[in-house]
Protein backbone atom coordinates (compact mmCIF):
# COMPACT_ATOMS: atom_id res chain seq x y z
CA UNK A 1 0.00 0.00 0.00
CA UNK A 2 3.14 2.45 0.96
CA UNK A 3 4.98 1.66 -2.17
CA UNK A 4 1.77 1.92 -4.49
CA UNK A 5 1.07 5.59 -2.62
CA UNK A 6 4.59 6.58 -3.11
CA UNK A 7 4.70 5.43 -6.97
CA UNK A 8 0.74 7.58 -7.09
CA UNK A 9 2.95 10.31 -5.49
CA UNK A 10 5.28 10.22 -8.51
CA UNK A 11 2.97 10.34 -11.25
CA UNK A 12 1.45 12.78 -9.38
CA UNK A 13 4.33 15.28 -8.74
CA UNK A 14 5.35 14.40 -12.65
CA UNK A 15 1.79 15.98 -13.84
CA UNK A 16 1.98 19.07 -11.02
CA UNK A 17 5.45 19.66 -12.76
CA UNK A 18 3.81 19.52 -16.27
CA UNK A 19 1.33 21.68 -14.61
CA UNK A 20 3.95 24.46 -14.06
CA UNK A 21 5.37 24.26 -17.01
CA UNK A 22 2.00 25.35 -18.39
CA UNK A 23 1.67 28.32 -16.31
CA UNK A 24 -1.04 26.69 -15.12
CA UNK A 25 -1.37 27.07 -11.03
CA UNK A 26 0.45 24.19 -9.79
CA UNK A 27 -1.84 21.61 -7.71
CA UNK A 28 -1.33 21.36 -4.04
CA UNK A 29 -3.34 18.44 -3.10
CA UNK A 30 -0.77 17.22 -0.40
CA UNK A 31 -0.97 20.95 1.41
CA UNK A 32 -0.84 19.92 5.19
CA UNK A 33 -2.86 16.50 6.07
CA UNK A 34 -0.67 13.59 5.98
CA UNK A 35 -3.20 10.78 4.92
CA UNK A 36 -3.77 8.48 7.99
CA UNK A 37 -2.50 5.26 6.00
CA UNK A 38 -2.93 2.71 8.66
CA UNK A 39 -6.05 3.62 9.55
CA UNK A 40 -7.58 3.54 6.29
CA UNK A 41 -5.97 0.20 5.47
CA UNK A 42 -6.98 -1.22 9.11
CA UNK A 43 -10.28 -3.93 9.10
CA UNK A 44 -11.79 -3.47 11.68
CA UNK A 45 -12.50 -0.92 14.45
CA UNK A 46 -10.35 -1.82 17.27
CA UNK A 47 -7.65 -1.41 13.99
CA UNK A 48 -8.90 2.05 13.32
CA UNK A 49 -9.19 2.73 16.95
CA UNK A 50 -5.40 1.77 17.64
CA UNK A 51 -4.34 4.37 15.36
CA UNK A 52 -6.14 7.05 15.36
CA UNK A 53 -6.42 6.92 19.18
CA UNK A 54 -9.46 5.96 21.10
CA UNK A 55 -12.37 8.39 21.13
CA UNK A 56 -14.62 9.26 24.59
CA UNK A 57 -18.52 9.24 24.23
CA UNK A 58 -19.60 13.28 23.06
CA UNK A 59 -22.97 14.30 23.38
CA UNK A 60 -22.00 17.46 21.44
CA UNK A 61 -20.92 15.86 17.98
CA UNK A 62 -24.12 15.80 15.25
CA UNK A 63 -24.49 12.79 13.17
CA UNK A 64 -26.93 12.27 10.44
CA UNK A 65 -27.62 9.44 8.60
CA UNK A 66 -30.86 8.11 7.40
CA UNK A 67 -32.27 5.15 9.54
CA UNK A 68 -33.18 3.02 6.45
CA UNK A 69 -31.22 3.26 3.16
CA UNK A 70 -32.67 2.21 0.33
CA UNK A 71 -29.40 1.46 -1.14
CA UNK A 72 -26.17 0.47 0.70
CA UNK A 73 -24.10 2.09 -2.09
CA UNK A 74 -24.75 5.46 -1.33
CA UNK A 75 -25.45 6.65 2.21
CA UNK A 76 -25.90 10.48 3.28
CA UNK A 77 -23.97 11.23 6.03
CA UNK A 78 -23.15 14.37 7.86
CA UNK A 79 -21.14 15.22 10.69
CA UNK A 80 -21.57 18.83 13.07
CA UNK A 81 -19.52 19.13 15.69
CA UNK A 82 -20.29 21.64 18.72
CA UNK A 83 -16.63 20.69 20.22
CA UNK A 84 -14.39 23.70 20.01
CA UNK A 85 -11.09 23.68 18.17
CA UNK A 86 -12.58 20.91 16.32
CA UNK A 87 -9.41 19.94 13.72
CA UNK A 88 -10.77 16.67 12.21
CA UNK A 89 -13.82 14.77 11.31
CA UNK A 90 -13.53 11.29 10.58
CA UNK A 91 -16.63 8.76 9.22
CA UNK A 92 -16.12 5.50 10.43
CA UNK A 93 -18.33 2.45 9.29
CA UNK A 94 -18.15 -0.52 11.68
CA UNK A 95 -18.82 -3.51 9.30
CA UNK A 96 -17.16 -2.28 6.16
CA UNK A 97 -13.76 -4.21 5.06
CA UNK A 98 -12.17 -1.09 5.93
CA UNK A 99 -14.13 0.70 8.31
CA UNK A 100 -12.21 4.13 8.20
CA UNK A 101 -13.87 5.93 5.05
CA UNK A 102 -13.01 9.42 4.95
CA UNK A 103 -11.17 11.57 6.84
CA UNK A 104 -11.31 15.89 6.73
CA UNK A 105 -9.42 17.99 8.28
CA UNK A 106 -11.19 21.29 9.07
CA UNK A 107 -8.89 24.48 8.99
CA UNK A 108 -9.98 27.38 11.45
CA UNK A 109 -12.53 29.66 9.35
CA UNK A 110 -13.86 26.51 8.38
CA UNK A 111 -17.17 25.34 10.23
CA UNK A 112 -16.64 21.83 11.95
CA UNK A 113 -19.22 20.23 9.93
CA UNK A 114 -19.15 18.13 6.56
CA UNK A 115 -21.61 16.04 4.11
CA UNK A 116 -20.70 12.92 2.03
CA UNK A 117 -22.43 10.23 0.57
CA UNK A 118 -20.55 6.73 1.54
CA UNK A 119 -21.00 3.09 0.89
CA UNK A 120 -22.38 1.10 3.99
CA UNK A 121 -21.99 -3.08 3.02
CA UNK A 122 -24.40 -3.96 5.97
CA UNK A 123 -26.25 -2.50 8.08
CA UNK A 124 -23.67 -1.21 10.42
CA UNK A 125 -23.03 1.39 12.81
CA UNK A 126 -21.86 4.34 11.72
CA UNK A 127 -19.24 6.42 14.19
CA UNK A 128 -18.40 10.37 13.72
CA UNK A 129 -14.67 10.71 15.23
CA UNK A 130 -14.37 14.19 16.13
CA UNK A 131 -10.33 15.66 16.76
CA UNK A 132 -10.16 18.89 19.22
CA UNK A 133 -7.49 20.17 21.20
CA UNK A 134 -5.06 16.56 20.53
CA UNK A 135 -9.00 14.73 22.03
CA UNK A 136 -10.58 12.50 20.42
CA UNK A 137 -14.61 12.01 20.59
CA UNK A 138 -17.38 9.94 19.10
CA UNK A 139 -20.91 9.51 18.92
CA UNK A 140 -22.52 6.71 16.36
CA UNK A 141 -26.13 5.79 15.25
CA UNK A 142 -27.34 2.51 13.03
CA UNK A 143 -28.32 3.02 9.61
CA UNK A 144 -29.79 -0.44 8.17
CA UNK A 145 -29.20 -1.04 5.01
CA UNK A 146 -32.15 -3.28 2.86
CA UNK A 147 -32.39 -4.52 -0.72
CA UNK A 148 -33.90 -2.39 -3.35
CA UNK A 149 -36.90 -4.09 -5.27
CA UNK A 150 -36.47 -5.48 -8.16
CA UNK A 151 -33.03 -6.27 -8.78
CA UNK A 152 -32.71 -4.42 -11.97
CA UNK B 1 -12.06 13.12 -16.89
CA UNK B 2 -11.02 16.77 -16.54
CA UNK B 3 -13.74 19.48 -15.71
CA UNK B 4 -16.22 16.90 -14.31
CA UNK B 5 -16.99 18.35 -10.99
CA UNK B 6 -19.95 20.34 -10.30
CA UNK B 7 -19.82 23.08 -7.24
CA UNK B 8 -22.47 25.60 -5.65
CA UNK B 9 -20.99 28.10 -3.25
CA UNK B 10 -24.26 29.49 -1.70
CA UNK B 11 -23.59 32.92 0.63
CA UNK B 12 -25.84 32.90 3.81
CA UNK B 13 -24.66 35.55 6.04
CA UNK B 14 -20.88 35.37 6.15
CA UNK B 15 -20.31 31.87 5.63
CA UNK B 16 -20.65 30.18 2.12
CA UNK B 17 -22.67 26.81 1.90
CA UNK B 18 -20.49 24.98 -0.65
CA UNK B 19 -22.09 21.41 -2.65
CA UNK B 20 -19.51 19.70 -4.80
CA UNK B 21 -20.33 16.79 -7.02
CA UNK B 22 -17.60 14.72 -8.60
CA UNK B 23 -17.44 12.42 -11.62
CA UNK B 24 -15.76 9.43 -10.37
CA UNK B 25 -16.18 5.99 -10.77
CA UNK B 26 -14.75 4.77 -6.83
CA UNK B 27 -14.06 1.24 -7.69
CA UNK B 28 -13.23 0.01 -4.87
CA UNK B 29 -11.65 -3.02 -6.07
CA UNK B 30 -13.82 -5.95 -4.69
CA UNK B 31 -16.54 -5.39 -7.82
CA UNK B 32 -16.50 -7.58 -11.13
CA UNK B 33 -17.52 -6.86 -14.39
CA UNK B 34 -20.06 -8.62 -16.22
CA UNK B 35 -17.35 -11.43 -17.66
CA UNK B 36 -16.33 -12.10 -14.12
CA UNK B 37 -13.29 -10.36 -13.98
CA UNK B 38 -12.37 -8.31 -11.00
CA UNK B 39 -12.78 -4.54 -11.63
CA UNK B 40 -9.54 -2.75 -10.36
CA UNK B 41 -9.38 -0.46 -7.35
CA UNK B 42 -10.17 3.02 -8.61
CA UNK B 43 -10.82 5.87 -5.99
CA UNK B 44 -10.17 9.13 -4.81
CA UNK B 45 -7.79 9.67 -2.50
CA UNK B 46 -7.28 13.36 -1.66
CA UNK B 47 -9.51 16.02 -1.87
CA UNK B 48 -8.43 19.86 -1.18
CA UNK B 49 -10.95 23.18 -1.04
CA UNK B 50 -9.53 26.42 -1.66
CA UNK B 51 -11.59 29.43 -1.46
CA UNK B 52 -9.09 31.95 -3.39
CA UNK B 53 -5.51 30.86 -1.88
CA UNK B 54 -6.77 29.73 1.18
CA UNK B 55 -7.22 26.10 2.46
CA UNK B 56 -10.76 25.33 3.26
CA UNK B 57 -10.81 21.84 3.68
CA UNK B 58 -8.44 19.07 3.02
CA UNK B 59 -9.85 15.37 2.85
CA UNK B 60 -8.02 11.73 2.75
CA UNK B 61 -10.62 9.25 1.48
CA UNK B 62 -10.72 5.48 1.37
CA UNK B 63 -12.71 3.25 -1.45
CA UNK B 64 -15.76 3.47 0.99
CA UNK B 65 -16.56 6.85 -0.30
CA UNK B 66 -19.52 6.38 -2.84
CA UNK B 67 -19.52 6.73 -6.58
CA UNK B 68 -19.97 10.12 -7.90
CA UNK B 69 -18.79 11.75 -4.99
CA UNK B 70 -20.89 14.49 -3.03
CA UNK B 71 -18.94 16.70 -0.76
CA UNK B 72 -20.43 19.33 1.36
CA UNK B 73 -19.24 22.23 3.94
CA UNK B 74 -19.08 25.74 5.23
CA UNK B 75 -16.56 28.39 4.94
CA UNK B 76 -16.71 31.51 7.25
CA UNK B 77 -15.73 34.89 6.49
CA UNK B 78 -17.17 34.12 2.74
CA UNK B 79 -18.23 36.72 0.29
CA UNK B 80 -19.93 37.18 -3.00
CA UNK B 81 -17.81 37.11 -5.53
CA UNK B 82 -15.64 35.25 -3.90
CA UNK B 83 -13.92 31.40 -5.70
CA UNK B 84 -14.18 28.37 -4.50
CA UNK B 85 -12.03 25.82 -6.05
CA UNK B 86 -11.75 21.71 -4.95
CA UNK B 87 -9.31 19.28 -6.38
CA UNK B 88 -8.99 15.91 -6.04
CA UNK B 89 -6.39 13.42 -7.21
CA UNK B 90 -6.82 9.52 -7.25
CA UNK B 91 -4.95 6.49 -7.03
CA UNK B 92 -4.00 5.97 -10.58
CA UNK B 93 -2.63 9.50 -10.20
CA UNK B 94 -5.04 11.40 -12.24
CA UNK B 95 -6.72 14.62 -10.67
CA UNK B 96 -9.20 17.00 -11.30
CA UNK B 97 -10.65 19.96 -10.33
CA UNK B 98 -13.27 22.67 -11.12
CA UNK B 99 -13.85 26.16 -9.41
CA UNK B 100 -17.71 28.42 -8.44
CA UNK B 101 -17.95 31.63 -7.69
CA UNK B 102 -19.62 32.41 -4.35
CA UNK B 103 -23.18 33.55 -4.66
CA UNK C 1 -36.82 -13.52 -9.69
CA UNK C 2 -39.87 -11.99 -8.71
CA UNK C 3 -41.58 -15.27 -8.20
CA UNK C 4 -38.92 -16.31 -5.61
CA UNK C 5 -39.14 -13.05 -3.85
CA UNK C 6 -42.76 -12.18 -3.25
CA UNK C 7 -42.98 -14.33 -0.16
CA UNK C 8 -39.99 -12.27 1.05
CA UNK C 9 -42.17 -9.63 1.89
CA UNK C 10 -43.31 -11.40 4.95
CA UNK C 11 -40.44 -12.28 6.20
CA UNK C 12 -39.54 -8.17 5.74
CA UNK C 13 -42.24 -7.19 7.70
CA UNK C 14 -41.61 -9.53 10.05
CA UNK C 15 -37.62 -8.10 10.06
CA UNK C 16 -38.97 -4.72 10.40
CA UNK C 17 -41.30 -5.68 13.75
CA UNK C 18 -38.06 -6.48 15.03
CA UNK C 19 -36.22 -3.57 14.05
CA UNK C 20 -39.18 -1.77 16.06
CA UNK C 21 -39.80 0.43 12.84
CA UNK C 22 -43.05 1.90 12.76
CA UNK C 23 -45.33 -0.48 10.34
CA UNK C 24 -47.44 2.94 9.34
CA UNK C 25 -44.23 4.60 8.31
CA UNK C 26 -42.64 1.52 6.67
CA UNK C 27 -46.37 1.08 4.55
CA UNK C 28 -46.25 4.71 3.28
CA UNK C 29 -42.47 5.25 2.26
CA UNK C 30 -39.66 3.97 4.48
CA UNK C 31 -37.32 5.94 2.54
CA UNK C 32 -38.47 9.37 2.44
CA UNK C 33 -36.22 10.29 5.01
CA UNK C 34 -32.89 9.05 3.20
CA UNK C 35 -34.37 10.36 -0.31
CA UNK C 36 -34.93 14.13 1.66
CA UNK C 37 -31.39 13.78 2.65
CA UNK C 38 -29.95 12.77 -0.90
CA UNK C 39 -31.45 16.66 -1.89
CA UNK C 40 -31.22 17.18 -5.57
CA UNK C 41 -27.36 16.90 -6.28
CA UNK C 42 -28.42 13.99 -8.77
CA UNK C 43 -25.22 12.78 -10.45
CA UNK C 44 -26.86 12.61 -13.79
CA UNK C 45 -26.10 16.31 -14.40
CA UNK C 46 -22.68 15.01 -15.45
CA UNK C 47 -24.48 12.51 -17.90
CA UNK C 48 -26.89 14.74 -19.18
CA UNK C 49 -23.78 17.41 -19.81
CA UNK C 50 -21.82 14.26 -22.06
CA UNK C 51 -25.26 14.02 -23.83
CA UNK C 52 -25.62 17.80 -25.40
CA UNK C 53 -21.98 17.71 -26.37
CA UNK C 54 -22.85 14.09 -27.82
CA UNK C 55 -25.89 16.31 -30.15
CA UNK C 56 -23.53 18.78 -31.69
CA UNK C 57 -20.73 16.03 -32.44
CA UNK C 58 -20.41 15.50 -35.71
CA UNK C 59 -20.05 11.80 -35.49
CA UNK C 60 -20.44 8.57 -37.96
CA UNK C 61 -19.61 8.23 -41.79
CA UNK C 62 -21.19 11.18 -42.99
CA UNK C 63 -20.00 13.25 -39.69
CA UNK C 64 -22.73 14.62 -38.94
CA UNK C 65 -24.13 15.97 -35.64
CA UNK C 66 -27.73 14.96 -34.52
CA UNK C 67 -28.25 18.79 -34.54
CA UNK C 68 -30.90 18.16 -37.72
CA UNK C 69 -32.84 15.12 -35.79
CA UNK C 70 -36.42 15.54 -35.97
CA UNK C 71 -37.95 14.34 -32.73
CA UNK C 72 -41.50 15.13 -33.72
CA UNK C 73 -40.93 19.07 -33.34
CA UNK C 74 -38.89 19.24 -36.02
CA UNK C 75 -35.27 18.84 -37.13
CA UNK C 76 -33.55 19.89 -34.35
CA UNK C 77 -36.21 20.95 -32.26
CA UNK C 78 -35.29 19.29 -28.61
CA UNK C 79 -37.50 21.55 -26.20
CA UNK C 80 -40.05 19.62 -25.14
CA UNK C 81 -40.38 16.90 -27.55
CA UNK C 82 -39.68 14.10 -24.73
CA UNK C 83 -42.99 14.72 -23.43
CA UNK C 84 -44.59 13.87 -26.70
CA UNK C 85 -42.79 10.71 -27.15
CA UNK C 86 -43.70 7.97 -28.46
CA UNK C 87 -45.43 9.89 -31.25
CA UNK C 88 -46.05 9.39 -35.31
CA UNK C 89 -43.42 9.85 -37.70
CA UNK C 90 -44.37 10.26 -41.29
CA UNK C 91 -41.38 9.57 -42.69
CA UNK C 92 -41.21 6.12 -41.32
CA UNK C 93 -44.60 5.76 -41.04
CA UNK C 94 -44.28 4.45 -38.00
CA UNK C 95 -44.65 5.22 -33.91
CA UNK C 96 -41.38 5.39 -32.40
CA UNK C 97 -39.64 6.12 -28.86
CA UNK C 98 -36.84 8.27 -28.35
CA UNK C 99 -34.46 5.74 -28.70
CA UNK C 100 -35.74 4.22 -31.97
CA UNK C 101 -35.84 7.52 -32.85
CA UNK C 102 -32.18 8.24 -32.19
CA UNK C 103 -31.15 4.54 -33.92
CA UNK C 104 -32.90 6.44 -37.09
CA UNK C 105 -30.97 9.83 -36.92
CA UNK C 106 -27.56 7.45 -36.04
CA UNK C 107 -28.52 5.70 -39.80
CA UNK C 108 -30.15 7.89 -41.90
CA UNK C 109 -27.99 11.63 -40.85
CA UNK C 110 -24.48 9.82 -39.75
CA UNK C 111 -24.78 6.89 -42.02
CA UNK C 112 -24.09 4.68 -39.34
CA UNK C 113 -25.01 0.78 -39.76
CA UNK C 114 -28.16 -0.45 -38.12
CA UNK C 115 -25.74 -2.93 -36.16
CA UNK C 116 -23.82 -0.23 -34.92
CA UNK C 117 -25.85 2.35 -34.13
CA UNK C 118 -28.00 -0.69 -31.45
CA UNK C 119 -24.89 -2.33 -30.42
CA UNK C 120 -24.28 -1.31 -27.22
CA UNK C 121 -27.45 0.99 -25.87
CA UNK C 122 -27.54 0.21 -22.28
CA UNK C 123 -24.58 0.46 -19.86
CA UNK C 124 -23.47 -3.17 -18.27
CA UNK C 125 -21.44 -3.32 -14.85
CA UNK C 126 -18.93 -1.00 -14.22
CA UNK C 127 -19.69 0.61 -17.58
CA UNK C 128 -19.53 4.65 -17.25
CA UNK C 129 -22.36 4.95 -19.59
CA UNK C 130 -23.65 4.42 -23.07
CA UNK C 131 -23.95 7.09 -26.02
CA UNK C 132 -27.96 6.68 -26.01
CA UNK C 133 -27.93 7.17 -22.38
CA UNK C 134 -26.18 10.39 -22.91
CA UNK C 135 -28.62 11.42 -25.47
CA UNK C 136 -31.50 10.26 -23.61
CA UNK C 137 -30.65 12.02 -20.40
CA UNK C 138 -30.08 15.18 -22.00
CA UNK C 139 -33.04 15.32 -24.37
CA UNK C 140 -35.21 14.16 -21.64
CA UNK C 141 -33.76 17.29 -19.25
CA UNK C 142 -35.16 19.63 -22.31
CA UNK C 143 -38.67 18.69 -21.44
CA UNK C 144 -38.14 19.34 -17.48
CA UNK C 145 -41.76 20.91 -15.97
CA UNK C 146 -43.65 20.32 -19.48
CA UNK C 147 -46.77 18.10 -19.13
CA UNK C 148 -46.34 14.61 -20.49
CA UNK C 149 -48.90 14.97 -23.76
CA UNK C 150 -48.40 11.92 -26.35
CA UNK C 151 -50.39 12.97 -29.33
CA UNK C 152 -53.27 10.48 -29.98
CA UNK C 153 -54.75 11.73 -33.32
CA UNK C 154 -52.95 9.31 -35.98
CA UNK C 155 -54.87 5.83 -36.03
CA UNK C 156 -51.22 4.23 -35.29
CA UNK C 157 -51.19 6.03 -31.94
CA UNK C 158 -53.98 5.14 -30.85
CA UNK C 159 -53.27 1.43 -32.37
CA UNK C 160 -49.78 1.63 -30.26
CA UNK C 161 -51.83 2.64 -27.19
CA UNK C 162 -54.45 -0.22 -27.79
CA UNK C 163 -51.47 -2.75 -28.24
CA UNK C 164 -49.45 -1.95 -25.44
CA UNK C 165 -52.72 -1.79 -23.21
CA UNK C 166 -53.12 -5.32 -24.19
CA UNK C 167 -49.44 -6.03 -23.60
CA UNK C 168 -49.63 -4.88 -20.46
CA UNK C 169 -52.16 -7.13 -19.37
CA UNK C 170 -50.97 -10.38 -21.39
CA UNK C 171 -49.80 -13.09 -19.03
CA UNK C 172 -46.79 -14.73 -20.51
CA UNK C 173 -43.32 -16.64 -19.44
CA UNK C 174 -42.71 -20.05 -17.28
CA UNK C 175 -43.88 -17.98 -14.41
CA UNK C 176 -47.50 -16.55 -16.16
CA UNK C 177 -46.76 -12.65 -14.81
CA UNK C 178 -47.90 -9.90 -16.98
CA UNK C 179 -46.74 -6.48 -16.26
CA UNK C 180 -50.41 -6.06 -14.57
CA UNK C 181 -49.20 -8.49 -12.14
CA UNK C 182 -46.90 -5.74 -9.98
CA UNK C 183 -48.79 -2.40 -11.71
CA UNK C 184 -51.87 -2.90 -11.54
CA UNK C 185 -52.85 -1.86 -8.31
CA UNK C 186 -52.05 0.42 -5.63
CA UNK C 187 -50.13 0.19 -2.56
CA UNK C 188 -48.50 -2.82 -3.33
CA UNK C 189 -44.83 -3.32 -3.28
CA UNK C 190 -41.74 -5.74 -3.91
CA UNK C 191 -39.38 -5.64 -0.56
CA UNK C 192 -39.52 -1.95 0.72
CA UNK C 193 -39.94 -0.82 -2.39
CA UNK C 194 -43.32 0.69 -3.43
CA UNK C 195 -44.76 -0.14 -7.16
CA UNK C 196 -46.01 2.17 -8.85
CA UNK C 197 -49.97 1.49 -10.29
CA UNK C 198 -49.25 2.55 -14.05
CA UNK C 199 -53.24 1.97 -14.21
CA UNK C 200 -53.72 5.25 -12.73
CA UNK C 201 -53.10 8.90 -13.84
CA UNK C 202 -51.02 9.31 -10.69
CA UNK C 203 -49.36 5.96 -11.08
CA UNK C 204 -48.40 6.58 -14.49
CA UNK C 205 -47.44 10.46 -14.06
CA UNK C 206 -44.77 9.42 -11.54
CA UNK C 207 -43.21 6.80 -13.35
CA UNK C 208 -43.42 7.94 -16.74
CA UNK C 209 -42.03 11.88 -15.77
CA UNK C 210 -38.76 10.31 -13.83
CA UNK C 211 -37.30 7.89 -15.93
CA UNK C 212 -34.80 8.56 -17.71
CA UNK C 213 -33.04 8.07 -13.88
CA UNK C 214 -29.58 7.81 -12.10
CA UNK C 215 -29.63 4.68 -10.42
CA UNK C 216 -27.85 4.94 -7.18
CA UNK C 217 -27.16 1.07 -6.91
CA UNK C 218 -26.09 1.08 -10.29
CA UNK C 219 -23.95 4.53 -10.63
CA UNK C 220 -25.61 5.31 -13.70
CA UNK C 221 -28.27 6.65 -15.77
CA UNK C 222 -30.98 4.58 -17.14
CA UNK C 223 -33.35 4.77 -19.66
CA UNK C 224 -37.14 4.03 -19.44
CA UNK C 225 -36.26 1.52 -22.04
CA UNK C 226 -33.93 -0.09 -20.01
CA UNK C 227 -36.29 0.16 -17.00
CA UNK C 228 -39.12 -2.10 -19.73
CA UNK C 229 -36.18 -4.69 -20.72
CA UNK C 230 -35.65 -5.43 -16.80
CA UNK C 231 -39.31 -5.91 -16.13
CA UNK C 232 -38.97 -8.21 -19.32
CA UNK C 233 -36.10 -9.67 -17.97
CA UNK C 234 -37.99 -10.61 -14.73
CA UNK C 235 -40.70 -12.54 -16.22
CA UNK C 236 -38.38 -14.30 -18.18
CA UNK C 237 -39.76 -13.18 -21.17
CA UNK C 238 -37.44 -12.94 -24.47
CA UNK C 239 -35.50 -9.78 -24.11
CA UNK C 240 -37.23 -7.10 -25.34
CA UNK C 241 -35.08 -5.10 -27.74
CA UNK C 242 -34.75 -1.63 -27.25
CA UNK C 243 -36.73 0.61 -29.71
CA UNK C 244 -38.79 -2.48 -30.80
CA UNK C 245 -42.46 -2.21 -31.26
CA UNK C 246 -43.54 -4.02 -28.39
CA UNK C 247 -41.26 -1.49 -25.93
CA UNK C 248 -42.74 1.26 -27.91
CA UNK C 249 -46.32 0.26 -27.62
CA UNK C 250 -46.05 0.03 -23.27
CA UNK C 251 -44.29 3.43 -23.59
CA UNK C 252 -47.22 4.46 -25.50
CA UNK C 253 -49.99 2.76 -22.88
CA UNK C 254 -48.00 4.09 -19.88
CA UNK C 255 -47.23 7.89 -21.59
CA UNK C 256 -50.87 8.52 -22.44
CA UNK C 257 -51.84 7.19 -18.71
CA UNK C 258 -49.60 9.70 -17.28
CA UNK C 259 -50.81 12.48 -19.37
CA UNK C 260 -50.53 16.19 -17.96
CA UNK C 261 -48.15 15.08 -15.38
CA UNK C 262 -44.83 17.37 -15.34
CA UNK C 263 -41.70 15.96 -16.88
CA UNK C 264 -38.99 15.50 -13.68
CA UNK C 265 -36.20 13.81 -15.90
CA UNK C 266 -33.59 12.75 -14.66
CA UNK C 267 -34.86 11.03 -11.70
CA UNK C 268 -33.01 9.80 -8.85
CA UNK C 269 -33.60 6.39 -7.71
CA UNK C 270 -32.61 3.78 -5.57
Amino acid sequence: MVKHMTRNRRSFLKLAGAAIALSIAPLKLLAEFVRPEKALAATDLDGVFAQLGTPTDSDQIMLESPDIAENGAVVPVGVTSNIPGTSKIYVVIEKNPNPLAAAFAIPEGTEAFVQTRVKVAQTSPIYAVVEAGGKLYKTSRETKVTLGGCGG
Amino acid sequence: MAGQIRIRAKLEGDVAEVKALMRHPMETGQRKDSAGNKIPAHFITQVIAKMGDKVVLESQWGAAVSQNPFLSFRVKGAKAGDTITVEWLDNKGETDSGEAVVK
Amino acid sequence: MIIKRLPKLKVIGLCLGLFGVNSAIAQDDPFAEYRAMMGDDNPAIFVSEEGADLWQAPNGPKQASFEQCDLGLGPGIVEGAYAQLPRYFADTQQVMDLESRLFYCMETLQGRSPEEARKKPYSSTGDMGTEIEALVTYIAEQSTGMPIALPQQHPLEIAAYEQGKSLFYYRAGPHDFSCATCHRQSDKRIRLQNLPNLTTNEGAGAAYSSWPAYRISQGLVRTMGWRMQSCGRQQRLPELQPGSEAVISLMTFMGVNAKGTEMAAPGLKR
